[in-house]
């Protein structure tokens, strides 16, 4: 069942993003700032946990999980050691994903080829 | 045959094939479903050895490698191409706009190609999105000393 809810949720959020780009002029880089920013927002306002615990990776997988980690992170912190929490909670939660796509992308500059894109 | 403009809307939408938005948003949901799908198999498989936030951390480490691994060869672009939100929404598509550059612009150099150019689409995801969480931290800081 779990497998189905992630399924689900994680296409539903990407069509999300679909319309975005069918009805609207949003670049990408502009999509994926928006969804990380909203996935903050829910966050913060108590939405994205249910729907985390409720889709597993259906709602960490997307960008907008992305952006709940950033806030949990800051939440934690700020619990553990008050205000220095606000600077340091939300990349130290985002760092594995930061650091593994910095480290990939300079990997495959090393192996890679640059083409075409057609 | 006098046709209205109202009347032809509707033949031309009878005779036009499906909408390219049903199109298109068929192809974000099963793709995009698929890629997290395949996050919640690995998600499982780590939960067997590690908490729960260290399980989510190694999902996303796992989906960005394979996603570079696509990336490397242009099968992910290829598969973007078709799917358009459903391989950009997720952290496949995080890391795609982060190792693509990182090979296009390699001809400008280690340090202002490779190096500048990664954060092209992931420095304003990563600035907005600390920025976003400051400011949730503050606020969260400031009702705990208050209320």
């Amino acid at each position: 069942m779990n497998y189905l809810w992630a399924f689900v949720v994680g296409g539903a959020i990407c069509v999300v993003g679909q319309l975005l780009i069918d009805y609207t002029s949003l670049t990408p880089a502009r999509i994926l700032t928006g969804y990380v920013v909203m996935g903050v927002i829910l966050s913060a306002a108590g939405v994205y946990k249910p729907l985390a615990d409720f889709a597993g990776a259906g709602a960490s997988v997307p960008l907008l999980g992305f952006g709940h980690l950033l806030a949990q992170g800051v939440r934690q912190a700020v619990d553990q050691c008050g205000l220095p929490g606000v600077f340091t909670g939300g990349l130290t939660a985002a760092a594995g994903g930061i650091a593994a796509s910095l480290l990939f992308a300079l990997l495959a500059a090393l192996v890679g080829k640059s083409k075409d894109q057609n | 045959m006098k046709l209205n403009p109202k009347d032809y809307a509707h033949m031309v939408s009878r005779a036009s094939p499906p909408s390219p938005v049903m199109r298109d948003c068929l192809w974000a949901f099963f793709v995009g479903g698929g890629i997290c799908l395949l996050g919640e198999v690995l998600r499982r498989f780590f939960l067997a050895w590690y908490d729960p936030a260290m399980a989510g951390t190694l999902t996303s480490i796992a989906l960005i490698g394979l996603s570079a691994v696509c990336t490397v060869p242009g099968w992910y672009q290829k598969l973007a191409a078709k799917a358009g939100a459903g391989t950009l929404v997720p952290i496949t598509g995080f890391a795609n706009s982060v190792v693509s550059p990182a090979m296009e612009f390699k001809a400008e150099g280690w340090v202002t190609g490779v190096g500048a150019r990664i954060f092209g689409i992931a420095g304003p995801v990563i600035a907005y999105g600390t920025a976003a969480s400051a400011v949730w931290g503050l606020l969260y800081w400031l009702v705990g000393k208050v209320g």
